[in-house]
């Protein structure tokens, strides 16, 4: 055979020292363990989407195969678009979710970079402090927030839930971007600076930009969490047309011990399905973000 | 373009003060070099001018303005950083044209004068790569002329030319001196290199633990230092030292330095009879001893041909002396050689407070 050496360079696409690992190796070592782990994770969306698309009566036949459907029907999709309220839901999951990372991110850029850029007395100690907030669990915290909830006129409205979100989000973005914003050389600022640059300048000038992966990792974080959250949802929610998808999918397709499956888990797939967008968007800046910072 | 002028400055982090009280007065359009060894406060010194770091007391003037309150923007310098600082996001037009966006300067204007900027530093080729696609030396040139398009009353450079390798330093530090040659604005130059210093500098200024030892011409500090340190710091192979007491007996002086081993002085320091100092002579102030000659012996231990020199290292009296020599000799380590101080090239330093005598 003739191979042009420079090719046969080329299609190797291999990196680093993979040569020395033979691909039977590489099989046991590599391939199976990422199948495992894909078949864990993977299999709760399997059911979701078998369960919607399984007509009633074979949701209940015990002799058919339950790994599989036989007459698939988009009957419990129908459903829930039409009878039910799951566009609202939809649309309020989406709002709160929007605008609570929005407000989040925009006040944990500013702390984050106030704690770590501005030197004045205990601002490390206050890094510290918003860190141990973040360690203070919403199944606790929801007590007195739904009580400021109740006294600002807020329950039962959008607002409850936009507001009430940042308390979880803000100390966990804000201790992510810190990690960010100090690996941005001083000097860069410094430089900055001394170019007639005013704070506010060199915050949105050099800083935002240097840490966009940052920014989009606690957006990403902020957004799934929200779009996720259930207690304060479940706590500060009670009319249908105000419910969040997670809720909502529980309390209004779930009467007493009847559990509509299929209904369920089509609102329950379609839900995650926003959540999948915004990650295969952001996905290679969220990886770049947690594996290494700026570089020149 | 304007005067520097610091006055009696310090600075202290916390309760350590790590600058004492120094002064310096730089002329418009002078190229001054602030050399020391490492962590004397150079660098702090250079920010306090920039305006990065405050003043904790004394005054520094740009111009006729006082300029201990004035925010960096303010006083119209242009820094250059170590590692350049540039703008990673930035590609190097933008780099350039950054300070001068920021200062609101019309679309036209701003356009040429990067591009003369790019012109004068032979980057017009790269005004559309990032920072990251630039080797070292160009990102060097890309930090220049982000410096020299604002055309501000004083350039800070704090060691620019450390992160390259040797011979693109000695090329930068010819273009370095090209430029302020071309544009004459006030220059203050930070760095620990005295080869550096010595080759740029108008004056320099040396610096030892937060105070200045000497300021002066370059050739003025080789020839007059004003104390050991200075002696030491300035020149290489640095300055030969040896410690011992000086003896007049009657005619021309002897130093002894213990063990027996005495070395030849001039005239002129009878008056210093019987005076402990420190005996200085420059590497290439030793020469082969003619017969005859007051001379030292020594021991050859190391033999450094260069080439154009020839580094001869020998023991005297315990101690290691370098010499230097243009012209070949058949040099053998563990052979005796017998050296001989050029009389009026010698310096002498009181052994307590190290100042010359
Ligand atoms: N932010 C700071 N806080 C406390 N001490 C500092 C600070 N910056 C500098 N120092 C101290 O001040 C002294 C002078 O530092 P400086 O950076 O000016 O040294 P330098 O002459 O530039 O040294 P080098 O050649 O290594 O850059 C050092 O002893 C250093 O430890
Ligand atoms: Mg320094």
């Amino acid at each position: 055979m003739n191979t042009n050496p420079a090719a046969e360079v080329a299609r190797d696409d291999s990196e680093g020292m993979d040569y020395l690992v033979s691909l039977p190796r590489r099989m046991v070592t590599v391939y199976l363990p990422i199948l495992c782990f894909l078949i864990v994770l993977l299999f709760p969306f399997y059911w979701m989407g078998l369960t919607s698309i399984k007509p009633n009566d074979e949701l209940i036949d015990r002799s058919l195969n339950p790994w599989w459907v036989v007459d698939p029907t988009i009957a419990h999709y129908y459903h829930l678009i039409v009878n039910t309220d799951y566009p609202v839901w939809m649309w309020n999951t989406m709002l709160v979710a929007v605008t609570a990372t929005l407000l989040s991110i925009a006040a944990s850029v500013m702390a984050a970079y106030a704690i770590v850029r501005i030197r004045y007395a205990g601002s490390r100690w206050v890094g510290g402090m918003i860190f141990l907030a973040y360690l203070v669990p919403p199944s606790i915290l929801f007590i007195p927030l739904a009580l400021v909830v109740f006294q600002y006129g807020l329950f039962d409205s959008p607002m409850a839930l936009i507001l009430t979100y940042p308390t979880i989000l803000i100390p966990f973005s804000t201790w992510l971007l810190m990690g960010y914003f100090k690996s941005i050389p001083y000097e860069l600022e410094e430089c900055a600076l001394i170019d007639g640059a005013s704070r506010w300048q060199i915050l949105t000038r050099i800083v935002l930009p240097l840490s966009v992966p940052g920014i989009i990792s606690a957006g990403i974080f902020a957004f799934t969490l929200c779009w996720n959250e259930f207690i304060y949802a479940l706590v500060f929610i009670s009319s249908s047309e105000n419910k969040t998808v997670p809720v909502a999918v529980l309390s209004e397709l779930v009467e007493g011990d009847i559990y509509h499956w299929g209904p369920l888990m089509a609102g329950a797939l379609l839900g995650s399905v926003p959540v999948c967008i915004v990650y295969s968007f952001f996905v290679e800046h969220y990886v770049s973000s947690m594996t290494g910072a700026v570089k020149e | 373009m304007a005067e520097v002028r610091i006055r009696d400055v310090r600075k202290s982090f916390g309760h350590v003060e790590v600058i004492h009280g120094v002064s310096v007065d730089i002329a418009d359009g002078e190229f001054v070099v602030l050399v020391g060894p490492s962590g004397c406060g150079k660098s702090t010194l250079l920010r306090m001018i920039a305006g990065l770091e405050r003043i904790s007391d004394g005054q520094i003037l740009i111009g006729d303005r006082v300029v201990n309150q004035v925010p960096p923007k303010e006083r119209d310098v242009a820094m250059v950083f170590q590692n350049y600082a540039l703008y990673p996001h930035m590609k190097v037009y933008d780099n350039m044209a950054f300070s001068l966006k920021l200062r609101g300067a019309d679309v036209g204007d701003l356009d040429a004068r990067v591009r003369r900027a790019a012109d004068i530093l032979g980057l017009t080729a790269l005004l559309d790569r990032f920072p990251r696609q630039l080797s070292g030396g160009q990102r060097q040139r890309v930090a220049m002329g982000r410096a020299i398009v604002r055309d501000p009353q004083v350039f800070l450079f704090d060691e620019p030319l450390s992160n390259l390798d040797a011979k693109l330093r000695v090329q930068m530090r010819t273009e370095i001196k090209e430029l302020h040659q071309r544009l004459t604005t006030t220059s203050v130059y930070v760095t620990h290199d005295q080869i550096e210093a010595m080759t740029m500098a108008d004056r320099i200024v040396v610096m030892h633990d937060g105070i200045v030892e000497q300021i002066g011409e370059p050739l003025e500090l080789y020839d007059n230092p004003r104390n050991t340190f200075v002696a030491g710091f300035i020149g290489s192979p640095a300055m030969n030292f040896v410690r011992g007491t000086v003896r007049a007996n009657g005619g021309p002086g002897r130093l002894e330095a213990g063990e027996g081993v005495s070395f030849p002085l001039g005239d002129g320091w009878s008056a210093h009879d019987g005076r402990p100092v420190v005996y200085g002579i420059r590497p290439e102030h030793l020469v082969m001893a003619e017969p005859g000659q007051p001379a030292v012996d020594g021991e050859i231990a190391v033999v450094e041909p260069t080439g154009a020199e020839t580094l001869l290292v020998s023991r005297i009296a315990g101690a290691e002396f370098q010499a230097v020599f243009r012209e070949r000799h058949a040099f053998r380590p563990g052979e005796r050689v017998a050296l001989a101080p050029l009389l009026d090239k010698v310096h002498l330093f009181d052994a307590e407070t190290g100042q010359h005598l």
